[in-house]
């Protein structure tokens, strides 16, 4: 049966594609090939969110070694949405990346991003499914290294030092994951996740397996761009090309975030890891300074893309805050939001590299009277911003919604408070952008070369802009996918174990 | 048969004519314009009251149409304000003013129709979103800003709103919009005083009024009559929906009758004075929602139905003396009776009304508040508003049409305005005086509540003119000893004579020092912002500054890793 290999096509699909595209050597031919094999992987993560959310877990025992022993895949509801969201964002942007990468990218280096992307979406595709700390860790590396070598692709040379920052802190982050994976392995001798979660509940507090769940929080912190740790990130999301932005910032931080969901409910257990080790007040507090911090620092950039890179950081923040609620509810709107968020900040690089791709230029001075110009462009850049925003009927209104319920749910009302607030300096930052675009008049008034982005710039990009609408009205889907991620993983971890 | 029609959300017309417009030019535009509202109005006329179609959304039934007799009123009222305010545009051809216009409208009319409160926060946006388009259509600088202050207060109330919704749904369980009310326990009682602000602030409560006065006046002539008939009168309904019988309200809306006179005085800019004595009407009917019973409930909103009517017909004359004279000062016009005594007589006929002289529309509504707040045993607020109704008479009764048409000669030679202008306030004046001679066959049939009420008695009629004769008299008096002089018209000699004739001098004293006070913490927190911002953003260099908003070398990157850690560590090992 071919159905039940699912479970690790979505990696082994880009892993083999990636070299194949390396051999294509041609440009368009490498395109059409990352795209098929993007949008083949697209349609198998739906069919497996559809089958997780009728069966439960799917198992897949890598090579046929049974589980602990061998490497398990093992894909449930939770990794299965993120995974949509990976593969299906990976379809958009490549289809965008044709013509965007065109004044980006060096022409004789075309082939090397399409391989690059498909090995980072291998990677990112094996950290989620996977049910094996070391395989995580490798995965993550893959995933890493494909992504600094997409960040230094970009022809402005600058990109070079933000890639180096970048791979630097990567580095230290992967490296301090792996510390803590060996000290869990070391106490318990065993890396499968469901293995790990029974041995490690026996133990009633331990030293050494504190200390590895330290070193994999900060290492995962270093990954999502927590705050403070997250100066690596607007310098590489400013100087990466737009593509590779807009893929990054809708997936790579959030996978990342994924993976701490992962070691604190599945492997420690979330009434360990918040309870007893006091996790919850500090990610708290990191996720509303972030908030606040990462907003206003969003609102005096000058670089659009810098602005988005620091609200992502701050989007970041809502999703941490969700989960260090500590409640169903929470998490759910912290999943929820890795969701929409991926449509909002798709939708809002793709518009500024399509800006850059006309003007280029990602200043603010680039988007005077860009209103009239490039009336399509700017409208999608709108809409998400509302999006980004929350205003209702938008899919932002649905997450922002769930959290401060959810906060609301547990008497929490100054954090709803601060989250509804926070807000305000969305409104600030997106509203300078359309400011000048819709009531400023064109420095140069006679310039016509900047006119309407290409056509297959536009279509991923308001296919993005669309769902971001529809999932603001219909929210059964997401929501359900969210809500029983949440409800999968709240159970305690002991239990997840014994349904084996 | 129109009425054979399927079901359509009774905000649809009014949206889909706005769509219509964006497409169509020249006299087809037109034609369907001046349709749409007769169409919406015929749709809702075949709307049975009860609740149309509930959608499940985050886990809670909306019920986006829900009609019943007070949202109907409010329904009839809009579409007929739309199609007034339609005829007095149509010799535009401005896109951005038609389409926001109608989708404006549309917006009201959805918003009065929201059986529950995330769907009326949705039309709650919209009308600011669509509404500010009329003030920046404009075209002037001073327009912009004002417009862009005006969003911004729009968007805080709308936030609002939604933060006292989100409180609300959630302790209550049930979205649905109907009664509110204050003083509840808990966080409950936060979410409750959190739609309240939202409502205030669109009704132009004191000190949350500024908006008001400010944008208003700057928006196009045409575009000043949508927003004159709209935001506020949503506020009302929303109030009386939601907080029907609060004895807060009652206060508040007497202080709203009885401030805004002093500075309806003293103003010379005319749109402006209309934009306060807006305030000051408002008042009256914020009055009727705080006395709560079914005689002031049906006051309060007949006397919106009403307020619409009269204050669209001020403002529409106005609105044509600033489009055939392109001023609005008091101090520069003067003397137009003699090329526009067309417009001049439909001024006058909504100057009655708006004083409520018997038999004009202003006299059936607000004398049933006026009864409404003595048969509940409100003494005091029924002298407060005696003394508001005198003012409303001297600045909006005699002020406007005095300065305007008549005083000193300006010199100003014009003509009367464009048709279409003229049959629109025509249209207007003839519902006032219909309206204030037959109230039973018109306004009052639409009334929510069951009440039996007869304004023309003797006790009624008698009060009314006494007042409005000695305040006559007073202005008269005042302008022959020269004591009003119109080309002063900005200094304090106007209120002078309220506050030494009608006694509350203290009051001006303390609306200066309050407003003081409010300018200073203004003036506080923009320096706040400014030191925030120039702390974070070089200006020279063009570029962020500050500790979180520069590049960080890698090795402080790593510092704060180190610390990160070094502080969980700590904390796990203790």
């Amino acid at each position: 049966m071919f159905a039940q290999h699912f479970p690790v096509l979505p990696i082994v699909l880009p892993l083999i594609g990636a070299p194949v595209c390396m051999l294509l050597a041609r440009s368009q031919l490498a395109w059409l090939f990352a795209t098929l094999i993007s949008g083949f992987s697209f349609f198998i993560s739906i069919v497996l969110l559809l089958t997780t959310l009728d069966q439960g877990v799917l198992s897949y025992a890598l090579g046929g070694w049974e589980p602990p022993w061998g490497i398990e895949m093992r894909v449930d509801v939770a990794n299965a949405l993120v995974l949509s969201v990976v593969t299906g964002l990976s379809t958009l942007v490549l289809v965008y990346a044709k013509q965007s990468i065109d004044k980006e990218i060096d022409r004789n280096q075309h082939t090397l991003f399409y391989t690059a992307h498909l090995l980072c979406l291998a990677g990112l595709s094996g950290i989620l499914s996977t049910g094996d700390a070391f395989n995580l860790f490798v995965f993550l590396e893959i995933s890493s290294l494909a992504t600094y070598t997409l960040v230094s692709l970009a022809s402005d040379r600058r990109a070079l030092t933000a890639a180096f920052r970048y791979l630097v802190m990567g580095t230290i982050g992967a490296t301090f994951i792996l510390i803590g994976v060996g000290m869990m392995y070391m106490k318990t001798g065993t890396l499968n996740m469901l293995d790990l979660a029974a041995r490690i509940a026996e133990y009633d507090s331990n030293r050494t397996l504190n200390t590895g769940l330290a070193f994999i929080l900060i290492g995962v912190s270093i990954k999502l761009a927590l705050f403070p740790l997250h100066m690596w990130l607007p310098p590489a999301y400013t100087h990466a090309p737009s593509a590779v932005s807009a893929f990054l910032a809708g997936t790579a931080t959030k996978v990342a975030v994924y993976v701490m969901v992962r070691f604190i409910f599945t492997i420690y257990g979330a009434e360990y890891v918040f309870h007893e080790m006091g996790m919850d007040v500090i990610l708290l507090v990191l996720a509303i300074v972030a908030i606040f911090n990462c907003s206003f620092v969003a609102t005096v950039q000058s670089n659009v893309k810098t602005m988005l890179a620091y609200s992502s950081v701050a989007q970041i923040g809502y999703m941490i805050l969700g989960i260090s609620l500590v409640t169903s509810a929470g998490l759910m709107a912290g999943l929820l939001h890795i969701f929409n968020h991926a449509l909002m900040k798709g939708a809002l690089f793709m518009a500024v590299g399509a800006v850059l791709f006309r003007t280029g230029s990602a200043d603010i001075k680039a988007y005077y009277g860009l209103g009239k110009r490039m009336p399509l462009t700017m409208a999608a850049f709108t809409i998400a911003g509302l999006s980004i925003i929350g205003v209702p009927l938008t899919a932002g209104f649905v997450s922002k919604w769930y959290l401060v319920t959810a906060a609301l749910e547990q008497q929490h009302w100054l954090i709803a408070f601060l989250i509804l607030t926070g807000s305000l300096l969305a409104i600030v930052y997106i509203g300078r952008v359309l400011e000048v675009a819709y009531f400023k008049e064109p420095a140069d008034p006679t310039d016509t070369t900047i006119k309407e982005a290409p056509v297959l710039m536009l279509i991923p990009m308001w296919i993005l802009v669309l769902a971001n609408i529809y999932f603001g009205i219909d929210t059964s889907l997401s929501v359900s996918a969210a809500d029983a991620a949440s409800k999968w993983l709240f159970q305690p971890a002991a239990d997840l174990g014994a349904v084996r | 048969m129109i009425s054979s029609l399927p079901f359509l959300p009774p905000f649809l017309p009014l949206l889909l004519g706005s769509i219509a417009a964006i497409f169509l030019r020249g006299h087809l535009r037109s034609v369907v314009m001046l349709l749409t509202p007769v169409w919406g109005a015929l749709q809702l006329a075949s709307l049975e009251p009860g609740i149309y179609w509930t959608i499940e959304f985050l886990g809670y039934h909306l019920e986006p149409v829900r009609a019943d007799k007070l949202s109907m009123m409010f329904g009839y009222l809009f579409h007929l304000a739309a199609f007034i305010a339609v005829v007095y545009a149509l010799h535009l051809k401005d896109t951005v003013q038609h389409v926001a216009g109608l989708s404006y409208a549309a917006s009201a009319v959805g918003a009065v129709f929201a059986g529950d409160l995330l769907t009326l926060f949705v039309f709650w946006e919209l009308l600011a979103l669509t509404s500010v388009f009329l003030i920046w259509a404009r075209r002037t600088d001073r327009a912009y800003r004002s417009g862009m202050r005006y969003i911004i207060i729009k968007v805080l109330s709308g936030v609002l709103l939604l933060a006292g919704a989100t409180i609300f749904v959630k302790q209550t369980g049930s979205a649905r919009f109907a009664e509110i009310g204050l003083g509840h326990d808990g966080i409950l009682n936060l979410g409750t005083w959190l739609i309240f602000l939202a409502f205030g602030i669109k009704c132009a409560f004191p000190f949350m009024h500024n908006w008001l006065t400010d944008a208003y006046p700057e928006a196009t002539p045409t575009g000043t009559i949508f927003l004159a008939s709209f935001t506020t009168k949503v506020a009302v309904y929303a109030l009386a929906r939601g907080f029907p019988g609060e004895e807060l309200l009652v206060w508040i809306g007497v202080t709203m009758a009885c401030f805004p006179i002093f500075y309806a005085v003293i103003e010379n800019d005319l749109r402006r004075v209309l934009a306060y004595s807006m305030i000051n009407q408002v008042g009256f009917m914020v009055v009727g929602v705080g006395i709560g019973t079914s005689l002031a409930l049906n006051g309060a909103v007949a006397h919106a139905f009403n307020d619409v009517i009269f204050k669209g017909l001020l403002m529409m004359t106005m609105g044509a003396v600033l489009h055939m004279t392109g001023r609005i000062n008091g101090s520069e016009l003067g003397g137009l009776y003699k090329t526009m005594p067309k417009t001049t007589i439909l001024c006058i006929v909504g100057a009655a009304s708006i004083s409520a002289f018997p038999l004009f529309s202003g006299f059936v509504s607000k004398s049933m508040i006026m009864s409404a707040a003595v048969a509940e045993g409100y003494d005091i607020v029924w002298l407060a508003l005696l003394f508001a109704a005198a003012g409303v008479f001297h600045h909006a009764g005699i002020k406007i049409p005095y300065f305007a048409f008549f005083a000193h000669d300006s010199g100003i030679r014009t003509t009367e305005p464009p048709k279409n202008m003229l049959t629109a306030m025509a249209i207007a004046a003839l519902l006032c005086i219909v309206i204030g001679t037959f109230p039973a066959q018109t306004v009052y049939a639409l009334l929510p509540w069951e009440v039996d009420y007869q304004p023309y008695d003797v006790t009624h009629v008698l009060t009314q003119l006494q007042l409005l004769f000695f305040s006559a008299l007073a202005f008269v008096w005042l302008n022959l000893k020269n004591l009003y002089p119109p080309e002063l018209p900005s200094t304090n000699l106007d209120s002078d004579w309220f506050y030494r004739k009608l006694a509350p001098g203290f009051m001006v004293p303390i609306y200066y020092s309050i407003t003081e006070a409010m300018n200073r913490l203004e003036r506080l927190s923009k320096v706040g912002v400014r030191r925030l911002i120039n702390s974070s953003y070089d200006n020279e260099k063009e570029q962020p500054k500050g500790y979180f908003a520069r590049l960080w070398p890698i090795e402080t990157m790593v510092f704060w890793v180190a610390l990160l850690l070094a502080g969980i560590l700590i904390l796990y090992y203790i």
